[in-house]
C-alpha cells in the first residue's frame, strides 16, 4: 500500500485547488494532456466546474462518477467532439503535448487524428471489416498504395486482437460479427490512424464479461504505447485497469490519485461513499 | 388484510375488468376491419368500374383486306437517287417534288378498289365505301410506299383500322334500333358491317393504335396516346434532372450543415407550406414566369418539366431530410471521431446509407407528378397536339392532359371508353413507379 | 458513514459486528473467570472454562465464513474491505485469546494438587490489566476509536514490564522455597499466558488503527519482554 507523504488540503467547494499540492506518483511520468479550469456549458446550464487536471502519457486514467457527473462531457472535450453539439460551450485551456487544443487555428479534423475515440455501442461502419478499419488511414493519406494500406490494415487488427478471427473474411460486413468482436473491430480502426491518445467512453458497457475482460486485456497492452482515457460505470473496472483515476460529482473533480490509493484508501469522504456504494 | 388476501381481492377486481377490456378490444378491431374493408371496397368499385369501361377499348375494329398498289393510280417516278455532281440542294429539290407527288395519290381509290374487291357488287356510294375504313389509313398506305416503292404493283394483305363509327356500331355502344337518321351509319354501310364481319374479314384486334399514334381529330379510331407518352416522358427527364440534385442537396444542407437558427426555421416551414399549394398556383406561376418572363416556348415539355420539378421539390426535400434524419447519430460521431471533416462524414457515410430512401422518395415524386393536370393546361397543354415532340421544347401534350382532352371530345361513343383506357394506362403507370419504388429499396436496404 | 443503497450489505456488515462483539465478551469472560479459578482453586470453574472453549472457535468460524462471502459477493473496497479484513484478524486474535485463557484455567488443575499458595498479587495484577486491557481495545473497536486503540497499544508497554517483574518474583520464591516449584512454574505459565494476551490485545490495537486511518501502525512496538534475556544470579545457599 502506498504511503502517501503529500499531504493534500481538505477539499471542499470553495477551497481553490493548487498545483503543487498535486500528487504525482513518480517524478518520471510525462505529462501528455492537461486540463486547467474547464468549464462546460449546455445552453445556460454548467455542466463541469473548474476542472484540473493532468492526464499522463502511457498509462490508464480512469474517470468514475455517478450518472450526470460530466465524466462523458469531460472525456469528449479532449477531442473537441463536444463542438458538433448544438449550445455546448468549451471555455478553460486543455492541451495536448502544452499546444492549446481549441485554438481557433487548430483544425479539429487534425486534432481527431491525434486522438481517437472507442464509443459505448459499437458502431462499425456498414462496410467491409477492412473498409471499416482502413477509412481512417484513406482519408488522411497515412498509406501510399493499397499494398501498405493492407499492411495497416493487419497490423490494426492483430494488435486490437481480432485478426486470427476476422482474417479469412476481411470482406464480409462490419455489422456481422458479435458485440465484443464489434467493439475490438471499433478498436482495431481508432488505431489504425495511429493517434497518441485514446479516449474511451464506456466501451464494456454493453458486452458480455468475457468480451469485457478481453477489452481490459487489450488495454493493458495498448497502454504500453497509448495514453489511454476511459470513462467507465464499473468500479472494479476502473480498479483493474487504471493507473490513475478521477472522481467526478455534479460536475467537479472531487478526488484524483493513483487508483492503488484511491481504492483501499481515498482521502474524500464522497470518493469513499461511491466507491463503496453508499450513494450513486 | 393479509398479503394474499389483498391479491386475491385485486384478482378478482382484474377478471372483471379484463372482461371489458377484450370487449373494447374486439370492438376496436371490428372497427379497424370494417375500415380496411370499405376502403377496399371503395377502391375496388372504382377500380372495376374504369376496368369495364376501358377494356373494350383495348381492342378495334379492324379489316383485313388485300390492297393491290395499282400502278395506274400510284403514278410516281421513282425515288429519286443521288447523282454524282449534283448540289445537295437539287438533290433535296428533287426529294421534294417526289414526296409531293406521292401525297397527290388519290389513296382512296387504292382503299375503294381493295373494298370493292370484297364486297362485291354492293349497293354503296364511294363515299360511304370509303367511309368505312378511318380516314387515316390512307396516310399508312402513301408511308409504306414512301419506305418501299418496290410495292407498287403488288397485292399485298393489309390490315386496316375501321373507322369510329363502325367500331361503335360493332361493339354496340349505339343503340341499334334507333331510327335512320340518327344512326351514325348509312343503311348501305350497315349491311356492309354486318356482311364483312359475318365473313370474318371485319374483326376485332388489339388496338396497337391506342399506344402508336399520335391524336388525331379527324380520324377519331386513330386516335393514341404515342405524343402525351413523349410529352410526359420529357418532363418527367426534366423533373428528374433538376427535382433530385437541387432537393437532396437542399435537404443535405438544411439537416447536416445548417445552423439552427429562426432563419432556417422560417426556411423548413416554407418548405413544408409549399408540399400543400395547391397545384394550379404552380401552373400560374409557371405561365407568368416561364413563358411569360423567359419566353419558353408555349406548352413545351421543358416549361411543364419545370413546373412539376417545383412541385415535387417540396416532396424530395421533406422525404430526404426524414431519410437523413433515420440514420442513427453513432454513425456520423464514429466517422468525426475518426478525423473525418463534416462534408466527408456526410458524403462517405450518410449518404450512402440514405440512398434507398432518397430513391424511394424520387420515384414517388415522379410518379405523383406523372399525373398532375392543372398546371399543365395553364401552360397550353391543352392544345390538340398532333405530333411526337422532337425535343424538349416542341409543343407537345402530356398523358393526364390527353385523358381530359378526349374526355371533353363530342364524339362520346366512341371516346368514353378510349378514355377509360388512357385512364388504365396511365394507373398502371403509376403502379409500376410505385412498385419499382418498393422494389429498389427492398434491393438497396442497408441494416445498419 | 452513509448506509449502503443495497440493504443488505449494511445487514451482512453488521452481522460481523455483532458476532465479533460476542466473541469479544466470551473472551472476556473466559478471562476473567480463568483469574477467579487460579485465585479459588476451583477445577469446577476451569472444567466450564476449558468447555467454553468451544463457543469461541464455533464464533471464529463463522466469522470467516461470512467474511470469505462478503468479500466474494460484494467485492468491497476502501473502507469496507478494511472493515472484512480486519474482521477476519480480530477473529483469529480473540480465538488465540481464548484459548490461552484456556491454558490458564488448565494451570488451575495443576495448582489445585499442589500446597496452597498465598502470593497471588502480582500475578492477579497483570491479570486485572490484561483484561481492562481487552475491554477497552473492544470499546474501542465498537467505537471505532483510534485513540483509545492506541492507549491500549502503549499499555502494553506497562504489561510487559508487570510480567518482567513478576518473573522475577516468582523466581524469588522458587529460589527461596523449593517447595513452591511446582505452584510458581505453573504460575509462571500462566502468566506467560496473560502476556500473550496482551500480545494479541495489541494486535487488535493496531488492526483498530489500521480500520480508521487505512494506513498501518508506522511505529515500532516497544518490546519490553526482556525475561528472554533474563539474567538469573544464583545465590548459593
Amino acid at each position: 500500500m502506498n504511503v502517501m507523504t503529500a499531504e493534500r488540503p481538505v477539499t471542499d467547494d470553495k477551497t481553490p485547488r493548487r498545483m503543487v499540492d498535486r500528487e504525482v506518483a513518480d517524478d518520471s511520468c510525462h505529462i501528455k494532456m492537461t486540463a486547467r479550469d474547464v468549464n462546460v456549458f449546455y445552453g445556460d446550464a454548467q455542466a463541469l466546474f473548474n476542472v484540473d487536471i493532468d492526464i499522463a502519457d502511457n498509462e490508464v486514467t480512469a474517470l468514475i462518477g455517478p450518472s450526470g457527473c460530466g465524466k462523458s462531457t469531460f472525456l469528449r472535450c479532449l477531442n473537441r467532439m463536444n463542438d458538433p453539439i448544438r449550445g455546448c460551450r468549451v471555455q478553460g485551456r486543455l492541451t495536448l503535448d502544452g499546444d492549446d487544443i481549441y485554438d481557433p487555428d487548430l483544425d479539429p479534423v487534425l486534432l481527431r487524428a491525434r486522438i481517437g475515440m472507442v464509443f459505448q455501442k459499437p458502431n462499425p461502419f456498414p462496410k467491409s471489416i477492412f473498409d471499416n478499419v482502413a477509412y481512417g488511414p484513406r482519408i488522411h493519406g497515412l498509406a501510399s498504395d493499397k499494398a501498405e494500406l493492407g499492411e495497416i490494415v493487419t497490423m490494426s487488427l492483430e494488435k486490437a486482437g481480432l485478426l486470427n478471427e476476422v482474417k479469412d473474411r476481411l470482406d464480409q460486413p462490419g455489422t456481422s460479427l458479435s458485440g465484443g468482436q464489434q467493439q475490438r473491430l471499433c478498436i482495431a480502426r481508432a488505431i489504425a490512424i495511429r493517434p497518441e491518445v485514446i479516449l474511451m467512453d464506456e466501451p464494456c458497457s454493453s458486452l458480455d464479461p468475457v468480451a469485457t475482460a478481453r477489452i481490459e486485456r487489450l488495454m493493458d497492452e495498448l497502454s504500453e504505447d497509448y495514453t489511454i482515457v476511459i470513462v467507465t460505470h464499473s468500479m472494479q473496472q476502473a480498479a483493474r485497469v487504471s493507473k490513475r483515476t478521477a472522481f467526478f460529482h455534479l460536475g467537479k473533480l472531487v478526488e484524483f490519485g493513483g487508483t492503488d490509493q484511491i481504492f483501499t484508501n481515498p482521502k474524500d469522504q464522497r470518493t469513499q461513499d461511491y466507491i463503496t456504494g453508499r450513494f450513486g | 388484510m393479509s398479503a394474499s388476501a389483498h391479491n386475491a381481492g385485486s384478482a378478482a377486481s382484474l377478471k372483471r375488468s379484463l372482461a371489458s377490456r377484450h370487449a373494447r378490444e374486439r370492438r376496436f378491431r371490428r372497427l379497424g376491419m370494417l375500415a380496411v374493408i370499405s376502403a377496399i371496397v371503395f377502391v375496388a368499385v372504382l377500380f372495376s368500374s374504369i376496368l369495364i369501361k376501358g377494356a373494350p377499348a383495348f381492342e378495334q375494329a379492324t379489316l383485313s383486306l388485300h390492297v393491290t398498289f395499282d400502278p395506274a393510280v400510284i403514278r410516281i417516278k421513282p425515288r429519286p437517287q443521288r447523282i454524282a455532281g449534283q448540289s445537295p440542294a437539287d438533290f433535296a429539290r428533287r426529294k421534294r417534288s417526289w414526296q409531293r407527288s406521292l401525297a397527290l395519290v388519290d389513296w382512296n381509290r387504292v382503299i375503294e378498289t381493295a373494298l370493292r374487291k370484297t364486297v362485291g357488287d354492293a349497293d354503296i356510294s364511294s363515299r360511304d365505301l370509303v367511309r368505312l375504313i378511318a380516314s387515316a389509313e390512307r396516310f399508312r398506305l402513301r408511308d409504306m410506299v414512301a419506305k418501299d416503292p418496290a410495292i407498287i404493283g403488288a397485292t399485298l394483305p393489309v390490315n386496316l383500322l375501321a373507322s369510329a363509327d363502325v367500331d361503335v356500331w360493332l361493339k354496340g355502344n349505339i343503340d341499334h334500333s334507333l331510327p335512320d337518321n340518327r344512326q351514325q351509319l348509312s343503311v348501305a354501310q350497315r349491311r356492309i358491317v354486318e356482311d364483312l364481319s359475318k365473313r370474318g374479314i371485319l374483326h376485332m384486334a388489339f388496338a396497337k393504335a391506342l399506344f402508336l399514334n399520335v391524336d388525331s381529330r379527324s380520324s377519331p379510331a386513330s386516335a393514341g396516346l404515342a405524343g402525351a407518352f413523349v410529352g410526359s416522358l420529357y418532363m418527367m427527364l426534366v423533373v428528374i434532372a433538376l427535382a433530385v440534385p437541387i432537393g437532396v442537396a437542399s435537404a443535405v444542407y438544411l439537416e447536416e450543415f445548417a445552423p439552427k437558427n429562426r432563419v432556417t426555421d422560417f426556411v423548413e416551414v416554407n418548405i413544408n407550406n409549399l408540399a400543400a399549394v395547391p397545384s394550379i398556383v404552380f401552373g400560374l406561376l409557371g405561365a407568368a414566369v416561364f413563358i411569360g418572363w423567359f419566353h419558353l416556348p408555349l406548352s413545351a415539355p421543358l416549361v411543364g418539366g419545370l413546373i412539376l420539378s417545383l412541385m415535387t421539390l417540396p416532396v424530395v426535400i421533406i422525404a430526404t431530410r426524414v431519410t437523413l434524419r433515420a440514420i442513427p447519430a453513432s454513425i456520423r460521431h464514429a466517422a468525426l471521431g475518426l478525423g473525418a471533416s463534416p462534408t466527408q462524414m456526410v458524403f462517405h457515410h450518410v449518404l450512402p446509407l440514405a440512398v434507398p430512401g432518397i430513391l424511394t422518395a424520387t420515384i414517388i415524386g415522379v410518379a405523383q407528378a406523372l399525373g398532375e393536370t392543372a398546371p399543365l393546361l395553364l401552360i397550353g397543354m391543352n392544345a390538340f397536339v398532333a405530333h411526337i415532340p422532337q425535343t424538349p421544347l416542341e409543343q407537345s401534350t402530356a398523358l393526364p392532359v390527353q385523358i381530359f382532352l378526349w374526355q371533353g371530345n363530342e364524339n362520346r361513343n366512341f371516346f368514353e371508353s378510349r378514355t377509360s383506357a388512357a385512364i388504365i394506362v396511365l394507373i398502371v403507370l403509376m403502379i409500376g413507379l410505385n412498385g419499382l419504388a418498393v422494389f429498389m429499396r427492398q434491393k438497396f436496404e442497408r441494416r445498419w | 458513514m452513509g448506509e449502503h443503497i443495497v440493504k443488505t450489505y449494511d445487514e451482512e456488515l453488521s452481522g460481523l459486528r455483532t458476532r465479533l462483539a460476542h466473541m469479544g465478551g466470551l473472551a472476556e469472560e473466559q478471562l476473567a473467570a480463568a483469574m477467579n479459578g487460579l485465585n479459588g482453586r476451583d477445577t469446577a470453574l476451569a472444567r466450564n472454562i476449558i468447555d467454553s472453549d468451544e463457543k469461541i472457535d464455533e464464533l471464529e468460524r463463522e466469522i470467516e465464513e461470512k467474511a470469505i462471502l462478503v468479500l466474494a459477493k460484494r467485492q468491497p473496497v476502501a473502507g469496507d474491505l478494511r472493515e472484512i479484513v480486519v474482521a477476519l484478524r480480530l477473529a483469529m486474535d480473540l480465538e488465540r485469546i481464548g484459548d490461552f485463557a484456556k491454558n490458564i484455567a488448565k494451570r488451575t488443575f495443576a495448582i489445585a494438587e499442589e500446597r496452597p499458595f498465598r502470593e497471588f498479587g502480582s500475578l492477579n495484577r497483570i491479570g486485572r490489566l490484561a483484561l481492562e486491557q481487552l475491554k477497552n481495545v473492544l470499546d474501542a473497536y465498537a467505537r471505532k476509536d483510534a485513540e483509545k486503540a492506541l492507549s491500549v497499544w502503549h499499555a502494553d508497554e506497562e504489561l510487559d514490564s508487570l510480567y518482567n517483574s513478576l518473573f522475577r518474583e516468582l523466581l524469588t520464591y522458587m529460589m527461596g522455597d523449593p517447595r513452591t516449584i511446582g505452584t510458581c512454574t505453573h504460575l509462571l505459565f500462566g502468566a506467560k499466558n496473560i502476556e500473550r494476551i496482551g500480545d494479541h490485545t495489541t494486535n487488535i490495537a493496531e488492526n483498530i488503527y489500521f480500520l480508521v486511518h487505512g494506513e498501518a501502525l508506522d511505529v515500532k512496538r516497544p518490546k519490553g519482554d526482556t525475561t528472554s534475556v533474563a539474567h538469573i544470579d544464583y545465590v548459593e545457599k
